[in-house]
């Protein structure tokens, strides 16, 4: 483990250097030192989040200093604060979050949506209709939120289907639209500008401000892709927008 | 107990001090860009600290009021007008029923922050009434103010002060008026800073960069000597923060403001400190900006410090009108 300062106000905990060569594990550390760190309640802490490897912990410096007594070691006493209240979860085994939830997330292929499913196809040698099972059939795991409010990269795309990112990013993706970029797979939760390749669509919600928490996913879930048809999916945004 | 917008100006957005406890979610706190500023202006008008109030780029803002408030407003160095009478940056004016309030153009600096007695009475969102511009959430129906809106204000507490016209008094210059030419930016080493060719690291801290056309509250893109890696390995991303400077492979920064994002790839070079994040805020396309290392523990010492001063700006201010 090891904590650097992001700035005078927030720091970063990074407790692993890699994430592909075990994502399970190194999600459920991560998870872990994130409860941990929450639940110390230390002084001046006003939010962490977590990335893959690492967790952000952001916080009020005037706080931190108050309670630390002495101005000039605030990073060090929040550092110490922190490495204890991790190392005390370290040998608690799985907590609350990392017995994650599995969340089915429907998703029609319809060519309309899946405007570059043949590249991915051609990519990976296999046909169109190959790379909706194997995407259907994937288990994954939401790696981290983050980029855009609600943007959910998920871990446990099939290799074969790795695919780069597209050279020239569109200006405007549709919200629902699932895409791959690289070795991840993931959900568009807005209108937005976007470089991955897309496969598909799903009617649900994935970002709604109204409500708290805001997004339908977390860091840690397990989520499944069903295949859905035109027909289903159109019933599904119609009964979202009634 | 409302405002007329007569004129939106170029980008007008409703902000608070932002929304906090989301990043987890992707949701980055945005609000005023230079939160400090809009907290001073809160305070000249007898508001909460963290009361919404309006972002105006670039000026060209016009507010017809229906009933009387108080106004204040901190930023780059703009002529701001109610009726025909100039209002300084950092003081407070009583604007009448139906009077007009006018912003021009900025001669320096780029943004302003204005407080209405009550604050603008847009909903809270997840926390806050800050607009989230690329979410499209929050603030005036998520979106920059247009000609013809009418705000909504709160409800306010007449006061004693000033009875007309404009306050004699008025909060410290370098709080108000953070516009500087050609700025000196203080910052901290950041997480990737080893990743960077000694030639490069030296650079930065030798070499003016200038602010590109293409910036926003996002992040300010700089033209200026290449920066580049000794390390080409890729990163995984974690949290990048307003103040991150950040090196895409083009070897051009970017320095990251309020609306930025919540994570990011590239290598995080650098991290401008908070109390120059008001400097920062008023960067503008052409502006050319230096920067300087120091230590963290004097980073922190300048925010306590800095805070400091406006508890006792408070404690002043609460002499003058009572």
């Amino acid at each position: 483990m090891e904590i650097v300062p992001l700035g005078d106000s927030a720091l970063i905990v990074r407790m692993r250097e890699r994430f592909d060569d075990a994502p399970e594990q190194t999600l459920d550390t991560v998870l872990r030192a994130f409860q941990q760190i929450e639940n110390a309640l230390i002084p001046g802490v006003i939010e962490l989040a977590p990335a893959y490897t690492s967790v952000s912990v952001f916080f009020d410096p005037i706080v931190v200093a108050k309670a630390a007594e002495k101005p000039d070691k605030a990073f060090d006493w929040l550092a110490t604060w922190i490495r204890a209240a991790v190392a005390a979860g370290a040998d608690r085994g799985k907590t609350a979050r990392s017995r994650s939830r599995t969340i089915e997330i429907p998703v029609c292929y319809d060519s309309e949506f899946a405007l570059d499913i043949d590249d991915v196809a051609r990519r990976a040698n296999i046909s169109p209709g190959e790379v909706i099972r194997r995407h259907s059939a994937g288990k994954y795991r939401v790696a981290c939120i983050g980029f855009v409010p609600g943007f959910t990269f998920l871990a446990g795309l099939p290799k074969e289907l790795a695919t780069p990112r597209r050279n020239v990013p569109r200006k405007q993706i549709p919200a629902g639209s699932v895409g791959i970029g690289g070795a991840q797979t993931g959900i568009y939760p807005l209108r937005s500008p976007g470089g991955w390749n897309l496969i598909g669509r799903t009617p649900l919600r994935l970002f709604d401000p109204q409500k708290n928490p805001p997004t339908l996913l977390r860091a840690g879930d397990r989520v499944r892709f069903r295949e859905i048809s035109r027909n289903e999916f159109e019933d599904v945004r119609r009964r979202r927008e009634s | 107990m409302s405002v007329f917008v007569e004129r939106a100006g170029l980008l007008t957005s409703v902000q608070d001090l932002g929304r906090m406890g989301l990043r987890q979610f992707g949701v980055s706190p945005g609000g005023a860009l230079d939160s400090f500023g809009l907290r001073v202006a809160n305070l000249l008008v007898n508001n909460e600290e963290g009361a919404a109030g309006l972002e105006i780029t670039l000026g060209g803002l016009q507010l017809r009021f229906e009933d009387e408030r108080l106004v204040a407003w901190c930023g780059g160095e703009f002529e701001v007008r109610f009726g025909s009478t100039p209002l300084p940056v950092g003081h407070t004016a009583h604007v009448r029923a139906g009077e007009l309030l006018k912003f021009g153009r900025p001669r320096a600096g780029c943004r302003s922050w204005l407080a209405v007695s009550g604050g603008i009475d847009a909903p809270s969102m997840l926390g806050s009434r800050s607009t989230d511009l690329r979410a499209g959430f929050g603030g005036w129906e998520g979106r920059a103010l247009r000609d013809g809106d009418v705000l909504t204000l709160q409800a306010w507490q007449g006061t004693s002060i000033p009875a007309t016209g404009v306050s004699s008094w008025g909060a410290p210059h370098d709080w108000v008026s953070p516009a500087k030419l050609n700025p000196v930016l203080r910052f901290v080493r950041g997480v990737d800073w080893s990743r960077f060719s000694a030639s490069s690291l030296q650079r930065l801290t030798r070499e003016a960069f200038a602010v590109s056309p293409d910036s926003d509250r996002m992040g300010a893109r700089l033209e200026g000597p290449e920066l580049k890696r000794v390390d080409e390995s890729d990163l995984i991303s974690e949290a990048v923060a307003p103040g991150t400077i950040q090196v895409p492979p083009s070897g051009k920064p970017i320095l990251l403001l309020g609306d930025c994002q919540t994570i990011g790839g590239y290598p995080k070079i650098a991290q401008v400190i908070t109390v120059d994040l008001g400097v920062a805020a008023q960067l503008r396309a052409g502006d050319r900006i230096r920067f300087s290392e120091i230590s963290l523990a004097d980073a922190h010492q300048l925010l306590i410090e800095r805070e400091r001063q406006l508890e006792l700006f408070r404690v002043g201010l609460s002499l003058h009108t009572s």
